[in-house]
């Protein structure tokens, strides 16, 4: 018989499986390796950010450049701790209007884009009309919305809005109707109404897009806010910025944009956080999710 | 291991049909568009189980889906439980060719939810997700995924997400089971144990199934009647009944009765495979 003469490996072949000292430490030496390169990429914009202030810096004193110009970042620090007090209320100001918008901006960029993205006849019907909407330069509502709303924060609020809405709307609607066929199938094969195909896998099929469109929203919404202040603000980073402005005190105007520029950066760390603590599935975990890898 | 032998209910098959294809044409895209099915019939007795074997590309899966209603036939007329389907069954279990599982879901609640969907269970699971939930898991281990209920679907092999889509599409005792190549990804001896555990839930519960297979031993082993069907446009071309008891053993697997069952239907499919050739030669 054939099949009798079928031996068992020797008990060293098997033996050649189990890792080996050095195999260990050459897994270590990776492991290693992979926490330096991770420990370089999170300071990696601290560097480059730190290594511009100091450029900057050296290029202003270098050339003289007077104040009135180009302050330097020391110039701008001394002033942010100059005007601390009147800098934190207008930017507390700022910050409660864009928030407001942006708010609004989410309740109905979420819901019109479910609609949009649900329907095929909303989506014929809005779509269109949707982007020519969002082709208008907003600047251009701003004295329109003045007319409407009044001098002051309503219009900032609105502007704020109008700006961060489209961004939203479109992703939701994007992620929804993009849907792949075979997973809205397998609702359909238990029988499930539209709302609740909607519901089970168009929403959350649609929440990566939505974040994705939040860290564009939310600093589209802070420009939109100060853009009113500045034409047509009474309180606000925008508002001081354009006083400073006026009276040429140039190194003010530098100070709003910094805190301007912290708070915008805050908001988006906390949409990405909150980005990746509810959407892991997206990129299955892996988190780093750059094309190449590189 | 002896259990009780049951009568085959396949002797329900002269009772009222319970799935009714009737002179069905599908086509896909239009005028112009693939025909997948041709004129085909066939008809399946309520707590039936059949196999439905053919060539690859040959409309078993398009058959499937005109069953359960998620496309509409181009011609002819489908009748589930005496309805005529024009649209997605709420009274259908179906395991997809591909397994497509819900990638923001865990397995568990992958598998969870046709309780979300399908009535009465969306009012009562609520008050008794602890219940549902834990049938689940019994239905998971009886698959040999325990262990796995809170994995992501991608931290699965292929074989594992497919064991997942057939708890999915039986965990609520659905009258009619849709299985198409359900074992498809699954090693041989991984398979056979499925087989055993797929004809006990059907001994169990007699819900009507149909099943799209390319294995003809998986075929033979599970079903009351196999239909064969010709290359595309498909149609169904032999059906054969096979007459052994339940619950079916691996045993009999062996037996010259099963053997030539197996070679007999591998005839139909070679001889449907060359028509094939010769259509494309032509
Ligand atoms: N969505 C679709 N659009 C257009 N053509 C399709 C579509 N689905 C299937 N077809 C065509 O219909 C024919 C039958 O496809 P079907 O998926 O039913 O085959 P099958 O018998 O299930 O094959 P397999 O055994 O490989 O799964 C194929 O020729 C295919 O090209
Ligand atoms: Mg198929």
């Amino acid at each position: 018989m054939q099949a009798k003469a079928a031996v068992a490996l020797p008990p060293d072949t098997l033996a050649d499986d189990r890792l080996t000292g050095e195999d260990l430490s050459h897994d270590a030496a990776l492991v290693a390796a992979a926490l330096r390169r991770r420990r370089l990429l999170r300071v990696l914009p601290w560097l480059v950010f730190v290594g511009m202030l100091i450029l900057w810096e050296g290029v202003v004193r270098l050339f003289g450049i007077p104040e009135f110009v180009l302050p330097a970042p020391t110039v701008v620090g001394a002033t942010i701790w100059k005007w601390w007090t009147p800098i934190l209320v207008n930017a507390q100001h700022t910050f409660i209007t864009t928030l407001v918008g942006f708010a609004f901006a989410n309740i109905l960029g979420l819901t019109l884009g479910v609609l949009i993205g649900s329907s095929t006849y909303v989506y014929h019907g809005l779509y269109p009309l949707l982007i020519a909407f969002n082709s208008i330069p907003k600047v251009a509502l701003v004295p329109i919305l003045v007319i409407w709303f009044g001098i002051g924060t309503p219009s900032a609020i609105v502007t704020s809005f109008l700006i961060s809405f489209f961004p939203i709307a479109v992703n939701v609607a994007a992620g929804i109707a993009t849907v792949e066929p075979e997973l809205r199938d397998v609702l359909r094969a238990l029988g499930a109404k539209p709302i609740k195909i909607v519901r089970k896998v168009g929403l959350p099929r649609s929440m990566p897009y939505y974040f994705a469109s939040l860290k564009i929203a939310i600093t589209s919404s802070f420009l939109g806010s100060i853009l009113a202040e500045t034409i047509a603000g009474q309180r606000g980073i925008g508002h001081l910025m354009i006083v400073a402005s006026s009276r040429f005190e140039v190194p003010l105007v530098f100070a709003g944009v910094v805190v301007t520029a912290v708070m915008s950066v805050a908001m988006y760390a906390v949409a990405a956080l909150i980005e990746t603590r509810t959407i892991s599935w997206a990129t299955r975990g892996q988190g780093d999710n750059s094309v190449t890898g590189v | 291991m002896v259990e009780p032998e049951r009568p085959a209910p396949s002797a329900g098959a002269t009772g009222p049909a319970f799935v009714e294809i009737d002179r069905v044409w599908m086509r896909y895209g239009g005028a112009g568009g693939t025909l997948a099915l041709r004129n085909t019939s066939l008809s399946v007795a309520q707590q039936e189980f059949v196999a439905v074997v053919g060539p690859s590309g040959c409309g078993k899966s398009t058959l499937m889906r005109l069953v359960t209603g998620l496309w509409p036939a181009s011609a002819g007329s489908v009748k589930v439980a005496g309805k005529k389907v024009d649209g997605p069954l709420s009274i259908a279990g179906m395991a997809f060719q591909n397994p497509t599982m819900l990638p923001w879901r865990s397995i568990l609640d992958n598998v969870m939810l046709p309780f979300e969907v399908v009535e009465p269970h969306p009012g009562r699971l609520r008050r008794e997700r602890a219940l549902y939930e834990d049938k689940c898991r019994a239905l998971l281990k009886l698959v040999g995924l325990d262990g796995f209920e809170k994995k992501n679907p991608w931290q699965l092999s292929g074989g594992m997400q497919q064991r997942a889509s057939l708890c999915r599409a039986l965990v609520h005792e659905p009258a009619l089971l849709m299985l198409d190549e359900p074992f498809a990804a699954l090693d041989i001896f991984t398979r056979e144990d499925l087989w055993s555990v797929l004809q006990n839930l059907w001994l169990a519960r007699l819900p009507t199934v149909i099943l799209v297979t390319h294995d003809l031993r998986e075929a033979v082993f599970l079903a009351d009647r196999v239909l064969v069907m010709t290359s595309r446009p498909g149609r169904i071309m032999v059906e054969r009944k096979i007459d052994l008891p339940r619950p079916r053993t691996r045993e009999m697997t062996y037996s010259p009765y099963f053997q030539e069952m197996v070679q007999d239907l591998r005839g139909h499919i070679d001889r449907a495979r060359q028509d094939e050739d010769v259509a494309h030669a032509g």
